[in-house]
């Protein structure tokens, strides 16, 4: 019995995703997708251009609506009732440009706790606290987005996405639009937060490397289906697909100019 | 200004029925000799103590004649000629008796004449004509060269230039509409050759005018009476025996004295009606003369009155309907096309269709300056929303907050900028617009631009389109100086 609860511990799912298709238009995106995310893993979503990851996230989020199939968040299926309070489960992060512009660092990462009628000092403490997690100088916080470079900015949508202590962590190209400096030292700070977070996360990415680099998982999808999911080496090792085969080896080194 | 006061208590309690005490309404149209009967009237009546609102100078025979049937007024000065032709498409001449026959199915009656002929003519600059031996209308015939200017009443009557130019055969190059009060102008300054005249019209005198015979006999009579609506007998019965006390006794010379003290002298409609009440009846009416400060602050009221409440109801309606129209996809299209055939619609027109459905005075004319205002408040709320990019929304709702919240802290602030450039574009039109608002009777700067065009004053003129040019430019200026500290 011990063993089974352990057995389970380690491998309940936070994120189940069952069945789930997607039409836009005529165009099929997600074609009956099926996936689990575990509890406290950070997991990244891999694929060629419009093989349908963002939208997965988007309806895992509940912000598109799915044309069948389930999402179940810890265990309890996303509906349009209960959408709301799960969204808030769930910190969201965007490639670039989440931020609102006419409000402050301070006034976007505060925002839906105000909503939520957190007391100040609540809400002053949360942020000390995300503010040493997240390594930001607390002068940007009475900053608009339109003075913070796009490092910050992502630092702040990640306080932002944090400020509720979620269960989950859903990021969409995070980095997608960063200087590669930037990018590299923001790719040490993240997996270095969701080490120490222990939450689990979902991370959507073009870049193999960088997959590799943030998630314990990788989920690698083609055409609306997953053409793999596992650790970094099951999927070099064995390949399932040829596509996977040729995704993998697609990556060019640098060393590959000097020849 | 207390007439500002009242028409704007009786607009807001325009549902209200007041019946009993309500004054009795006096129209008149677009041009001095009408004006001063008008005036007369009113005048005459208050002398005998009933109360009387004058809305003068209101526009053409459409606009009074449908005032009239709506009893948006109760009593307007007519002319026999233009009832038969223009109001009952009838022709030839009939008698007060059998006009007062047909009219009757109306609800409105002709008092009898008041004394004078003031038909139709064509006229000239007697140089020009006796250069060219030219006598009456149908010696026209061969000087298809002569620039005919028509005011633009004329132009389209039954009784004026399209069966004249049939009767008479007349093939002239170049027939323009213009205000009969600057035609005078052109006549004096060559643009034009041949005009219409009234026979009462000061200036034939004053300019030494030619006024062509006209031999083939196209004019009827346009003996002057007041029309007036039937259910005064039961309403106010005083009122018809004071205004049939005027009959006969305006005769033409009087008449032309009249306009020409008002148009050629500059003396006001009012000062120039009392005196002949006075030397007619005995009756001593006071006319308080405005000064241009009265007049301006009374102006700058109305005019505010006029763009205030329809550009606050607009705003009112306007931003909920572009909110709405971003929002809702099955009604975006329609609340999108709806408000922008609105705008379409010319304003001059906007403003006559509200006639019938609100009257006249300042509740139709805000009315149509509140449709007028809407497009550009909905359309830049509507964009305002729908361009906010999709990365900030996903954010937005990704946070978990209800939609009414989104659209509270989020949408609209991020909107603002545009829904203000909106309002402010809204707001100048407005100002702009409102001046048209005098055609019905509504006050505002347009009230010294109408006189001033009728009495060929451009100081007149200048006291209306200046302070309305400030008046835009402040509200162009205010709209600027907040949305630089927004942005700042």
């Amino acid at each position: 019995m011990d063993r089974v609860f352990y057995w389970y511990m380690l491998h309940y799912a936070m994120i189940s995703v069952q069945n789930i298709s997607k039409k836009y238009d005529e165009k099929e995106v997600l074609k009956g997708i099926t996936l689990e995310i575990p509890k406290s893993k950070t997991v990244s979503l891999i694929g060629p251009s419009g093989c349908g990851k963002s939208t997965l996230l988007r309806i895992i989020m509940g912000l598109i609506p799915r044309d069948s199939g389930t999402v179940l968040i810890d265990g309890k299926e996303l509906k349009d009732s209960n959408k709301l309070e799960l969204r808030r489960r769930m910190g969201y992060v965007v490639q670039k440009g989440g931020l609102f512009p006419h409000l402050t660092a301070k006034e976007n990462i505060s925002l839906v706790t105000h909503y939520l009628e957190w007391e100040k000092a609540k809400i002053n403490s949360r942020i000390e606290e995300l503010l040493r997690l997240v390594r930001i100088d607390p002068v940007l916080l009475s900053k608009k987005p339109g003075n913070i470079s796009g490092g910050q900015a992502q630092r702040i949508s990640l306080m932002r996405a944090l400020m509720l202590d979620p269960d989950i962590i859903l990021l969409d190209e995070p980095l997608g639009s960063i200087d590669p400096l930037v990018r590299h030292e923001l790719q040490s700070d993240l997996k270095e937060i969701f080490k120490t977070l222990n939450k689990t996360v979902l991370l959507v990415t073009h870049d193999l490397g960088e997959a590799a680099y943030l998630g314990d998982e990788i989920v690698l999808m083609r055409e609306g289906e997953v053409a793999q999911q596992g650790a970094i080496h099951q999927i070099l090792q064995n390949p399932a697909s040829e596509f996977v085969q040729k995704f993998v080896s697609a990556q060019r080194s640098p060393l590959e100019g000097i020849k | 200004m207390k007439k500002i006061i009242s028409t704007a208590i009786f607009s807001l309690f325009f549902l209200i029925d007041v019946k009993g005490q309500e004054p009795i309404k006096i129209g008149s149209k677009l041009f001095t000799e009408s004006v001063i009967l008008g005036e007369v009237s009113s005048q005459l009546l208050e002398a005998n103590g009933i109360n009387t609102e004058y809305y003068k100078q209101l526009g053409g025979t459409r606009i009074l004649w449908n005032a009239l049937l709506e009893a948006e007024i109760d009593v307007y000065p007519e002319y026999t000629g233009t009832i038969i032709q223009e109001i009952l498409q009838e022709e030839g001449i009939r008698t007060i008796e059998t006009l007062n026959e047909m009219l009757k199915p109306f609800g409105v009656q002709a008092t009898q004449p008041l004394g004078f002929n003031n038909t139709y003519a064509l006229g000239m600059n007697s140089e020009v004509a006796e250069g060219l031996g030219l006598d009456s209308i149908s010696d026209l015939v061969n000087h298809p060269e002569l620039v005919f200017g028509f005011s633009n009443e004329f132009i389209d009557r039954n009784d004026g230039w399209k069966r004249l130019r049939q009767m008479y055969n007349l093939t002239p190059n170049s027939v323009t509409g213009l205000d009969h009060d600057l035609a005078y102008r052109g006549l004096e300054a060559q643009i034009i050759d041949v005009i219409d005249l009234y026979s009462t019209d000061a200036e034939i005198d004053y300019y030494g005018l030619k006024v062509l015979k006209d031999d083939l006999n196209f004019f009827p009579e346009y003996n002057a009476v007041f029309l007036y609506r039937t259910d005064l007998f039961e309403r106010s019965p005083k009122v018809i025996p004071i205004l049939k006390s005027l009959e006969g006794l305006i005769s033409e010379a009087e008449m032309v004295a009249m306009n020409a003290a008002v148009k050629l002298d500059g003396n006001s409609d009012a000062i120039v009606a009392a005196e002949f009440l006075n030397k007619s009846f005995n009756v001593s009416s006071e006319v308080i003369e405005e000064t241009i400060w009265d007049r301006l602050l009374k102006n700058t009221w109305g005019h505010l009155y006029l763009v205030g409440i329809s550009l606050g109801l607009a705003i009112i309606i306007a931003i909920p309907l572009g909110i709405a129209a971003s929002k809702l996809q099955k009604i975006e299209s329609m609340i999108i096309g709806f408000v922008g055939i609105l705008q379409t619609i010319p304003s001059l027109a906007l403003l006559v269709f509200m006639i019938p459905l609100l009257g006249i005075g300042s509740v139709p004319a805000m009315a149509a300056l509140f449709l007028y205002s809407l497009l550009p408040i909905v359309r830049n709320t509507h964009a305002g929303i729908k361009n906010i990019p999709e990365p900030m929304m996903e954010s937005a709702y990704a946070l978990g907050l209800p939609n009414s919240v989104i659209l509270k802290k989020i949408e609209l602030p991020i909107a603002f900028p545009t829904i203000l450039a909106g309002i402010k574009t809204s707001a100048v039109i407005n100002v702009g617009t409102a001046t048209l608002g005098a055609l019905i009777g509504a006050g505002g700067y347009g009230q010294p631009i109408l006189t001033g065009i009728r009495l060929d004053s451009t100081a007149l003129i200048l006291e209306g389109a200046i302070p309305a040019a400030i008046l835009a430019l402040l509200v162009q200026g205010f709209f600027d100086l907040v949305e630089k500290r927004l942005t700042s």
